[in-house]
């Protein structure tokens, strides 16, 4: 809501600065967002009327006129507008004046004529945007006066920001009332006096849904005329709240939407067949609207309609076909109440917010529109002549919103605020706000039964008015304190991995974190999760955000290769979240940590040779994030497919009860290639659940004893998997072996093709005594068997 | 004891002296040494050949013999001093190395701005006994809407720029359904804060179509605004770890009643007005207020026994003010020159 700080005070003046007005209504709940000066900087411009006009000698779109700007003598101005008349009254910058942008006016010669002056345009004074030609001016404005003074030009335009409960607000009168209670200022009443009807014309009125048209009024203005001219002062008060001059009809009906708040609506009666019917859409009905769309109608729009069609959409926006024009000769003026709720989603479900629904979908004061009914008439028969007719109401009082009382308990007040506001204070606000009150007392507690007014349809609980009280006492005068803690001290579960740990642990190894938006292109989801059903937006920001992500590696590839587009060549990242996946049509949203490594081992340095990543790197900080769950258990990873990875350089990660925690991989060739990926990327993702349920550390006796160490070398299948290998030599073990610990894989020269070399030491240890010789070689024995039997390796000299 | 001893004495130490003297290492010095005062060294000699002495002679002589020993002995020490001083020297220049070269090996990540900003703030309120609660992002329009006081038709709705999956269910617009699931599960008193992401629809220099929330609440038996008041207030100071000027604007939500904005005196200019204030001094920094009674209702809490506060914060918000980003989308677009300043 934006209106002019003059237009204001004409309703309630107190005595303070713009500035200070501005705070008392922002620290109240109306939040001034901008206060802008009406007009630009301009100085000596006052007004002058136009007594001759007579063509330049020597230029042909200039003329010489002479003016009338009060002084005694006429001034010769030279004027270039194609509108300028005799007997016009416009704006005269005189010798001296500075206008808006700095431009300075000096006696000047214009193609050898002299000109002592400026005829302006709106434009050139800042009042408007665009001109077409001088500004004109009324023709009673006061020859010679400062056009500053005459058109109130030291006002500010105040912007507010008005919360959805504030429609009350939303017209001038009820910001003068509330600034008048705020300020303890007398406020003028608004001017509601009927015209008195002159010919019988009216139109028929039925409402067939009075729920969601309590009450309509409408008024027939026959013989008028609508050419008639808006005056300047109702022209500046539209421009200063931010609206355009349309025509007088539709400038008055704005106006009376300003000053109180109440949408109204002039439909041509010419127009119209029969009379007015206030209904709901029938189906596939159909409306051209004011702005020119024609939409299909859904059946539970309200209309309003006459014997034939559609003429508006109630509350939101008038039709077309009906709509006052130039050639209008007779109105019916609308002033109704339509129901909250019947208009709230309705704009939107359309694309559409006008003035008019904005107002009603807050709520408008359900006993204003006679009120607005009678401005309006009163201020169209002065402007635009004609004669009224009767007014027509139809109202259905059972279905307007009742004012209830509401018990407002003294000790709630306390409670709620922790504070006590003095009785006599709080009798006091809720007067002002124009609440009825009456006291009481109630099981020993003092209590008041408050009524709102009419136009505080928002006050419908205790806390409401508490709100009030609170608001009006100021909320800065309202102590601060800090609750009583409680003296419960937090569970903390030692099994649940803390996320930060594993964001510290992937940071001291050299990831970044990055944060990416949850949807994607369905192109990218496609092509990393081809065969997962994923979640759709219905409507997206764009087509490229319009699924849900089933992983983050989509994101994650995105951000690397824009990355690599900027010369960053090593790049680690990972990102934590929820991925989305539909499952029978329930949609799962889990938690995973995620990863992505490309480019070198180490950054670039002097000291350590480099090399790219490969799997076994990124492996080694899966391992470090999998310690915290279970340092002696360890977690398979298992050789498997996965849609987006390597086939030969991928694995799944699973628990030690052979559930899938994660996976891990090279991103597959034909995805690099579809994405014009120069270099290898690993991803990895690892399910949040598996950090659940971490072992708790349990102590171990540690042996006095030495232990003995055998090293072995093998030779066999290169097919055969560490895991086998492994698996075969614990087996074979007893309950000597203490570790198995791998230190050469090796391919190549001195072994045959298709085998490789594995070496390894088998640590042994007794923990109640020292171990001989032979006992290794009692626990060696079997463990040699196995392996030449089971895994048919050859033991390398 | 006669002249011809002492001075072949002498004679013998100046030797020495000068044998000592031109050792280079400890290996010629030790040859000296054996030399002189070896089993079969000079002046050992000359100690043995005191037994060839008169008898009243002898003590004068092995005296002198002994001084002449013990000096040589002592030159002997001095060289071994310096010649190991030198040695050490000459080991630790050779092994000096230019330490202004960098170190090796990995250089460390870093967390995102936001989690960083995130982080802060659940370690100022869990100080408080605040807990972590988290929720879906995908809800029903139940828990998003509805049971915060947020009917189909109320104007709010339209403020949110909800993303749709369906009817009725949204990508969540706020962290505020935290507070409905967690007061639908458990009961007061509650501490808890909600960080999480959240969805609007909307993107352009200042709006991104996801950004994060912090959610507070608190349900006490005797929770009161005064509290609230104290809460945020302490909580911006920490943060910022500045004396900021706060100040509470009524303002209004439809899950909280009364309701209010909360801005911090700005701190670019100090209060004296900028850009990124709108020239207010001001800038708004989170909403709150007590919670509302049908908010209550709707998760069977009895709204007499209990009051209690709310409290939404934008993280990105306070991350820009605090780490002076001017530059929303920054935050999303993943760029490793603007990550790797929050080292």
């Amino acid at each position: 809501m934006k209106f002019s700080e003059h237009w204001l005070r004409e309703w309630v003046n107190p005595d303070i600065s713009t500035e200070a007005l501005a705070e008392v209504m922002t620290m109240a709940g109306l939040e001034v967002e901008s206060i802008e000066p009406v007009a630009s900087d301009f100085t000596k411009t006052v007004v002058g009327q136009v007594r001759s006009i007579e063509p330049h000698p020597d230029a042909d779109k200039l003329q010489v006129c002479k003016v009338d700007a009060g002084a005694e003598e006429l001034l010769q101005i030279v004027c270039g507008a194609s509108n300028v008349a005799v007997d016009m009254k416009v704006p005269v910058a005189m010798v001296g004046a500075k206008l808006p942008g700095g431009m300075k006016i000096k006696k000047a010669k214009l193609r050898g004529v002299q000109s002592l002056g400026m005829l302006c345009s709106a434009k050139e004074l800042g009042m408007a945007e665009q001109a077409d030609g001088l500004m004109p001016l009324p023709a009673d404005a006061p020859i010679g006066k400062d056009l500053r003074e005459y058109f109130w030009l030291d006002d500010q335009s105040i912007a507010l920001g008005l919360t959805p409960n504030r429609g009350d607000c939303l017209g001038l009168a009820g910001i003068a009332r509330e600034v008048g209670a705020l300020c303890k200022t007398e406020v003028t009443p608004d001017d509601a006096t009927e015209v008195k009807p002159e010919t019988d014309a009216q139109v028929s009125v039925s409402v067939d849904v009075p729920t969601d048209c309590p009450r309509y009024l409408s008024q027939v203005i026959e013989g008028i005329n609508s050419q008639a001219v808006t005056p300047m002062w109702i022209q500046e008060a539209l421009r200063r709240s931010g609206l355009r001059s349309i025509g007088p009809v539709v400038d008055i009906t704005n106006f009376v939407l300003l000053e109180l708040g109440q949408p109204m609506h002039a439909f041509d009666r010419d127009k119209l067949s029969g009379g007015i019917c206030v209904r709901h859409a029938k189906q596939d009905e159909t409306l051209t609207l004011l702005d020119g769309q024609t939409i299909r109608l859904d059946t539970g729009s309200l209309l309003i309609a006459d014997d034939a069609k559609a003429l508006a959409l109630a509350g939101i926006m008038g039709g077309e076909d009906s709509a006052v024009s130039d050639s209008t000769r007779s109105i019916v003026l609308e002033s109704a109440f339509f129901d909250p709720l019947c208009i709230a989603g309705r704009a939107r479900r359309y694309g559409l917010h006008t003035d008019s629904s904005h107002r009603f979908e807050r709520g408008v004061d359900p006993e204003l529109q006679r009120r607005a009914l009678n401005r309006a008439t009163s201020l169209l028969i002065k402007i635009v002549g004609g004669q009224a007719g009767p007014i027509v109401e139809v109202v259905s009082t059972p279905d307007l919103p009742q004012r209830k009382t509401i018990t407002l308990r003294a000790a709630r007040i306390e409670r709620v605020l922790g504070h006590v506001i003095p009785h006599d204070e709080v009798l006091d606000i809720l007067q002002r706000l124009g609440m009825g009150v009456e006291s009481g007392v109630e099981a020993q507690d003092t209590s008041w039964q408050v009524t709102a007014p009419s136009y505080r349809f928002d006050i419908d609980i205790e806390e409401d008015l508490i709100e009030e009280l609170a608001r009006v006492y100021g909320y800065s005068n309202l102590p601060t304190t800090l609750p009583q803690s409680g003296s419960q001290i937090l569970p903390c579960s030692e099994g649940q991995v803390a996320l930060t740990r594993l964001q510290d642990i992937l940071v001291a190894r050299g990831y970044q974190e990055a944060i990416s938006y949850s949807f994607i292109s369905p192109d990218m989801q496609k092509l990393f999760d081809p065969d997962q059903s994923a979640i759709i937006l219905k409507n997206p920001i764009s087509a490229d955000m319009s699924v849900m992500r089933t992983s983050h590696w989509p994101s994650l590839v995105q951000a690397a290769i824009r990355n690599l587009n900027r010369q960053q060549d090593t790049i680690r990242f990972f990102e934590s979240g929820l991925t989305f996946v539909k499952q029978d049509d329930e949609f799962k949203q889990e938690k995973y940590l995620s990863g992505l490594v490309t480019g070198s081992i180490i950054p670039e340095q002097w000291g350590e040779k480099s090399r790219p990543v490969d799997f076994y790197d990124v492996k080694s900080d899966l391992e470090a994030l999998l310690a915290t769950i279970s340092p002696n258990t360890e977690f398979t990873f298992k050789a498997e497919t996965v849609a987006a990875l390597h086939p030969g350089q991928t694995a799944t990660i699973l628990n030690s009860k052979g559930q899938k925690i994660g996976s891990l991989g090279a991103l597959h060739p034909e995805i690099e290639e579809q994405l014009g990926v120069s270099q290898r990327m690993f991803v990895f993702e690892l399910d949040m659940k598996c950090f659940e349920n971490a072992d708790i550390p349990h102590f171990t006796a540690l042996s006095k004893f030495p232990s003995i160490r055998r090293d072995l070398a093998v030779v066999m299948d290169e097919k055969i998997t560490l895991n086998k290998l492994k698996e075969v030599v614990e087996n074979a073990a007893n309950h000597l072996l203490e570790n198995f610990q791998l230190f050469d894989v090796y391919q190549g020269k001195g072994i045959d093709s298709g085998s490789k070399s594995v070496a390894f030491g088998l640590t042994f240890r007794e923990q109640s005594r020292t171990l001989q010789e032979a006992d290794v070689e009692e626990a060696m024995a079997p463990i040699l068997t196995a392996l030449t039997q089971q895994l048919d390796a050859t033991l390398r000299e | 004891m006669g002249k011809n001893v002492q001075q072949e004495l002498d004679k013998l130490v100046n030797e020495a002296q000068q044998a000592v003297d031109a050792a280079k290492d400890l290996a010629e010095l030790d040859a000296a040494r054996v030399h002189y005062l070896g089993k079969k060294g000079e002046l050992t000699q000359q100690m043995q050949s005191l037994g060839k002495l008169p008898a009243e002679d002898r003590r004068d002589a092995g005296k002198v013999i002994n001084v002449a020993k013990q000096s040589v002995q002592s030159a002997i020490e001095q060289r071994r001093t310096i010649l190991q001083t030198a040695l050490l020297q000459a080991r630790l220049s050779s092994e000096a190395i230019d330490v202004s070269l960098p170190g090796r090996g990995q250089h460390n990540g870093g967390l995102h701005p936001v989690t960083r900003t995130l982080q802060r703030i659940e370690t100022l309120f869990t100080q408080l006994g605040f807990e972590i609660a988290e929720g879906p992002e995908i809800e029903d329009d139940y828990h998003n809407f509805e049971a915060l006081n947020i009917p189909e038709s109320h104007p709010a709705r339209a403020m949110h720029d909800t993303f749709y999956f369906d009817e009725h269910t949204v990508l969540r617009t706020h962290t505020s359904p935290v507070q409905v699931r967690v007061m639908k599960e458990r009961k007061p008193p509650l501490r808890i804060i909600a960080p999480g992401r959240v969805y609007r629809c909307d993107s352009d220099l200042t709006h991104t179509p996801m950004f994060h929330q912090v959610e507070g609440l608190l349900v006490d038996d005797s929770v009161t605004f005064a509290d609230l008041k104290g809460i945020i207030d302490e909580f911006l100071r920490l943060f910022f770890e500045k004396d900021l000027p706060v100040r509470f604007r009524p303002s209004y939500f439809p899950f909280t009643e009364p309701s209010a904005e909360v801005d911090i005196q700005c701190v670019m200019c100090g209060g004296d007005g900028c850009r990124v204030c709108s020239h207010t001094g001001w800038l708004e920094v989170l909403g709150c207020g007590m919670v509302h009674p049908k908010v209550l209702e709707h998760v069977n809490v009895d709204r007499e026994a209990f009051t209690g506060f709310a409290f939404g914060m934008g993280v990105e918000r306070l991350a820009m003010l605090r780490y002076g980003v001017n530059d929303l989308r920054l935050f999303f677009e993943n760029d490793l020159r603007f990550l790797q300043q929050f080292r």
